[in-house]
């Protein structure tokens, strides 16, 4: 699981890898629910994608620049772009859907 | 904390599962409006409950919850506003999560349809709690949709926080903060292009950057997708058992008759049925 910040999270995106990438908070308690299952995942598609965190209160350019405005939203990049998002609590299912469909 | 049921309102279903739960020794906690919120709190005279006739509605919901804090039953106040169904169930209410191994719906009847553009910007400048939610907005303006007894608090939050409020409701409710503009509208629609630029009202259109719908509940169906319906009612076999391991469900939100005795009978029953799969599955 990777904690990203502006500079890991350009590098990381440049790689044009798929990424999946949680905007979160620590007041937010809908984040800390879906928190685990975001490192189950993280585990479960290691060397596969790339998953990873993003504190919108420690990163909040990159929180503005992706126009993140409800907490938790995960987003997916491919080849540098964004290709989906998934806004709320979800259970595993939603996110290995998206994650297979673009592997 | 993890207990072992999770009760999602505080109606007499909820309220008859609690006590059914906590006779047989499980942790309980009941989550939802207060309890003098319920449908049945403006009931003037209920004469068809069995063996208490001539009772009002508010009394009887203040027995029943009198007797389920007796036993020792938990509760806490608050819109549920999402619910994982992964390792046990989680669940948030504000910004505080709970956990539980079995979980009991009890909801009532959450009418209310959504609003044309409220499904398409939900996390895009749509948002269900103020309190979770409205750091992101600090300095903006932002529309509160008050459809709960709560919302006013909410929107003085939010003004709090430094966002320019506008609030809109039927009627300007008591206890909203003098400087809060409210806007008196039925017929609202959410606009915007990529993310919200405004709710338009009664046809006027109203500028901001998010738009807080703050209902008394959020669907069942809308917390867990996978809920099996039948016409709008959560699918229930005799066990009160739906579709999901786990979840049992009471009371109105399984269909009619919407009376008390229907409602107490299916929390007792869901509450014994949530009893043996936790027995099961320990």
């Amino acid at each position: 699981m990777i904690h990203f910040n502006k500079e890991t999270f350009d590098k990381t995106l440049a790689e044009g890898k798929l990424m999946m990438v949680d905007f979160w908070a620590e007041w937010c308690g809908p984040c800390q629910m879906l928190g685990p299952v975001i490192e189950s995942l993280a585990e479960k598609y290691e060397g596969r994608a790339v998953i990873g965190k993003v504190n919108t209160d420690e990163e909040p350019d990159l929180a503005m620049s992706f126009q993140i405005s409800g907490i938790p939203t995960v987003i997916f990049f491919k080849d540098g772009k964004e290709i989906d998002r998934l806004v709320g609590v979800m259970p595993p299912d939603a996110f290995i859907q998206v994650l297979e469909q673009n592997l | 904390m993890i207990y072992d049921i999770l009760i999602l309102g505080s109606g007499p279903a909820g309220l008859a599962a609690a006590i059914a739960a906590r006779g047989r020794d499980k942790s309980v906690l009941v989550i939802g409006n207060p309890w003098q919120d319920s449908p049945l709190a403006r009931a003037e005279r209920v004469d068809n409950y069995p063996g208490l006739p001539g009772r009002t509605g508010l009394e009887l919901l203040e027995e029943l919850f009198r007797h389920a804090q007796a036993l020792g039953t938990e509760f806490a106040v608050g819109r549920v506003l999402s619910l994982l169904a992964w390792n046990g169930f989680s669940l948030t209410a504000g910004s505080q999560a709970y956990q539980g191994k079995a979980l009991v719906l009890a909801p009532g009847v959450v009418r209310q349809a959504k609003y044309p553009g409220e499904a398409e910007y939900l996390g895009r400048g749509v948002s269900y709690c103020a309190t979770c939610d409205g750091m992101l907005y600090r300095n903006r303006p932002v529309t509160v949709v008050g459809l709960a007894p709560d919302a006013p608090q909410e929107a003085n939050y939010l003004k709090n926080l430094g966002c320019q409020v506008v609030y809109v409701s039927p009627l300007r409710p008591d206890g909203l903060d003098g400087d809060i503009p409210c806007v008196q509208a039925g017929k609202l629609a959410v606009k915007g292009e990529q993310t919200v630029t405004g709710l338009e009202a009664d046809g006027a259109l109203l500028p901001c950057a998010g738009v807080f719908i703050l209902r008394r509940a959020v669907a069942p169906t809308d917390l867990l997708p996978a809920l099996e319906m039948e016409e709008g009612l959560i699918r229930v076999d005799r066990r009160m058992a739906t579709n999901i391991p786990g979840v049992f469900a009471a009371g109105d939100c399984t269909g009619g008759p919407l009376q008390v005795s229907k409602a107490v009978g299916e929390g007792h029953v869901a509450a014994l049925s949530a009893c043996e799969y936790l027995d099961a599955n320990p």
